[in-house]
């Protein structure tokens, strides 16, 4: 939306009176605008009167503007009666002076003789006003007049002779209108009150009925064009807007863990990051239900809220199913950090879902939020409903900083990715868990399909449900991919053994090893003590062959000098 | 704002001879305007005009100037202005505008043009 021009202008903006209207303040930023009359048009059966008398009754009872109801269809008696399933006590309100009611009856019988004016509805509305110094007014359906006065021209100058006394009396009205054919209303009454038309519809398509509100025009005042889906329920109106589709609200940079530690560690680690949205899809019977238990049960256990949307089965169901998996989700409920919602999709349609949804979000203001599975409502509504409610949703919740999960349950027949193109481009992570068929067994595989803002892991990992929880198992690849199931079990038997053999097969090597050296060393001594006695004999036979030498030289040296011929060291002797 | 005249608005129930003995009680008729406007004023001079003609002296009119008395409106389910309410003889009838159409109000009168 364009709204930074807006803020640079002057606020000099028209005074506006809050209807209390759940959701159509905000809608309007601030309600009708005060003293102008608006017209609420739309066909029979689509909550004007309705709306009108909320306007008027939240007026006196929460802002103290006493209110006029001037019924031109209904009787007293009758308004007081059905708008009390509502909650509204009229006659009380009427009796502390918060609120008139007048009905006009058009008498249809009486004869028109000359001119005439409507100064007589003037006197009526003045003096109801007057009675009780009303600030606000609805006329409920002012167009009957057509039908009971011949005098069209008269009629319609009357009328805007009306609105204008309306203005200048500085006080606040709704006037209602039938939708008519290629207009506004019947008689054209958009002409005349030209401040705020506020255009009321009620379609029923593939057998669901959705209730809009489109603000046709509101002058002097930034409103929203779109549609809002709105509901009636026991306590009136809710208008639906399509919050935050300027996708600015505040980012959270905190992890949670999703309670299943192998995921986290898949998720960088750290888990998910809180206020995010995380679509959990599969076929059925993949534990998506089981997961997004865990999801709940981890919330609990760090002592913040979780609220648990369950579409397909009762609180006391989900509760009995998850303690077979050793999670105790009573415990959480007992002490009010858990609340499981269950509702049937087909029930209602999917305004009054996200409308009930809102409800117990605000009541409850949980820190995070499941709705298993998100599937259901695309039964309810038409795709592009459904997903229009789930941008909704999940704006909602990211507004608010609430971490959801959804399941989306696939449909095993189709392209299993690509069917959620739609709602997987709102989610910032995206699991998948299918089931995989081989060697007779059927095994998941949890993997991630993206994840927003994270390293997250690529592996596509085992997922098994154990009495304790789950667990995600070890990656074993295959020729055909990851081993799973008693593949698996078997890849991790054998390379148990081959571990086992391995290892023995080194022992025996080692000994083997061992042993040689040994034996080698063994001869290494042996040789030792050969080459001793080698080199001992050596020794001996040198040191006697020297002892020989010696003994020869000197028997030669005793028998050159017993000669005398002995000249070289004879002569040199002293 | 004009009060009506009070000395004309009630005119005694007069005996008259002739074809209307099947109105025993007279008319009871109650006019309801709004201040002194010229259609006000006209409304009360044609009633007045019609009512001798046609009912001298067998009626009570009643003007109620609906600015004095504005609770009034609510009680008799006013809208338009001015309007005449015959409450006798029965059935009730209503007519609105400034009676200038003289047909009309005899037909709201229940009375049948001479």
């Amino acid at each position: 939306m364009i709204q930074a021009p807006d803020l640079v202008l002057p606020r000099r903006t028209l005074k506006k009176a809050l209807t209390g209207i759940e959701g159509f303040d905000e809608v309007t930023s601030g309600g009708l605008p005060q003293g102008r009359p608006s017209l609420v048009c739309g066909s029979a059966g689509c909550g004007k009167t309705l709306f009108a008398m909320e306007f008027l009754v939240r007026g006196a009872v929460e802002f103290g503007e006493p209110g006029v109801f001037v019924a031109f269809e209904e009787t007293e008696k009758d308004l007081v009666e059905n708008v009390a399933s509502l909650g509204f006590d009229l006659q009380d309100l009427v009796d502390q002076k918060l609120l008139a009611l007048d009905h006009i009856t058009v008498d249809r019988s009486q004869g028109e003789a000359g001119e005439y004016d409507l100064e007589g509805l003037f006197v009526r509305l003045g003096f109801a006003i007057d009675s009780i110094g009303a600030k606000r007014i609805v006329l409920d359906t002012l167009e009957t007049l057509f039908g009971g006065l011949e005098n069209d021209a008269m009629l319609r100058s009357e009328l805007q002779r009306l609105f204008r006394w309306l203005k200048e009396k500085g006080i606040t009205a709704v006037i209602t209108a039938e939708r008519g054919d290629g207009l506004l209303t019947r008689q054209g009454l958009e002409e005349y009150v030209s401040d705020c038309v506020i255009l009321l519809d009620h379609r029923v398509s593939d057998q669901v009925s959705t209730r809009r509100l489109r603000i046709v025009k509101y002058r002097g005042s930034l409103h929203g064009t779109n549609e809002y889906p709105f509901l009636i329920d026991e306590d009136g109106i809710t208008v639906m807007p399509l919050t935050s589709t300027s996708l600015d609200h505040d980012t959270l940079v905190e992890r949670v863990p999703t309670g299943v530690e192998e995921l986290d560690q898949m998720l960088s680690g750290l888990g998910l990051y809180r206020g995010s949205s995380v679509l959990l899809s599969g076929t059925s019977g993949t534990g998506k239900s089981s997961l997004a238990a865990h999801f709940a049960h981890a919330t609990c256990a760090r002592g913040e809220r979780c609220l648990y949307f369950a579409f397909e089965e009762s609180p006391s169901q989900i509760v009995r199913n998850m303690a077979s998996i050793g999670l105790d989700l009573k415990k959480h409920l007992d002490s009010d950090h858990l609340r499981i919602v269950s509702a049937r999709p087909s029930h209602y349609g999917l305004e009054m879902h996200l409308a009930t949804m809102l409800k117990e979000i605000k009541r409850f203001s949980p820190h995070s939020v499941i709705i298993d599975p998100i599937t259901t409502f695309i039964a309810v509504g038409s795709a592009s409903d459904s997903q229009a409610m789930l941008i909704r949703l999940v704006d909602l919740l990211k507004e608010r900083g609430i971490t959801a999960y959804f399941t989306s349950l696939t449909q095993g027949n189709r392209e299993l990715e690509a069917t959620e193109v739609g709602m997987s481009s709102l989610m910032d992570t995206w699991l998948f868990v299918r089931a995989m068929e081989t060697d007779g067994e059927r095994n998941r595989l949890l993997y991630v399909l993206k994840s927003r803002g994270m390293a997250h892991s690529n592996q596509v990992r085992e997922f098994l449900i154990t009495s304790c929880g789950i667990r995600l198992a070890d990656v074993y690849l295959g020729p055909q991919g990851v081993l799973t199931g008693s593949a698996r079990m078997a890849r991790e038997e054998k390379e148990r053994s081959e571990a086992l053999a391995c290892e023995q097969q080194s022992k025996k090597d080692r000994i083997l090893s061992e042993r040689r050296a040994t034996a080698i060393e063994a001869q290494i001594a042996a040789l030792h003590a050969e080459l001793a006695a080698e080199k001992l004999e050596l020794q001996q036979s040198e040191d006697e062959r020297s002892g020989v030498v010696l003994e020869q030289t000197a028997s030669r040296e005793a028998m050159a000098r017993s000669r005398g011929h002995l000249n070289g060291p004879a002569t040199e002797l002293p | 704002m004009s009060p009506a005249d009070k000395e004309n608005d009630i005119q005694i129930l007069i005996e008259n001879n002739g074809s209307e003995d099947q109105i025993p009680e007279g008319h009871v008729l109650r006019l309801f305007v709004t201040g002194s406007t010229p259609r006000s004023l006209r409304a009360i001079t044609n009633l007045k005009a019609i009512c001798e003609e046609h009912l001298a002296g067998r009626y009570t009119l009643e003007v109620v100037d609906l600015y004095q008395q504005p609770e009034l409106a609510k009680q008799n389910n006013l809208i338009a202005a001015p309007t005449l309410i015959k409450s006798l003889p029965d059935p009730i009838r209503r007519v609105i505008g400034d009676m200038s159409d003289e047909d009309q109000v005899l037909l709201g009168l229940d009375v049948q043009p001479e």
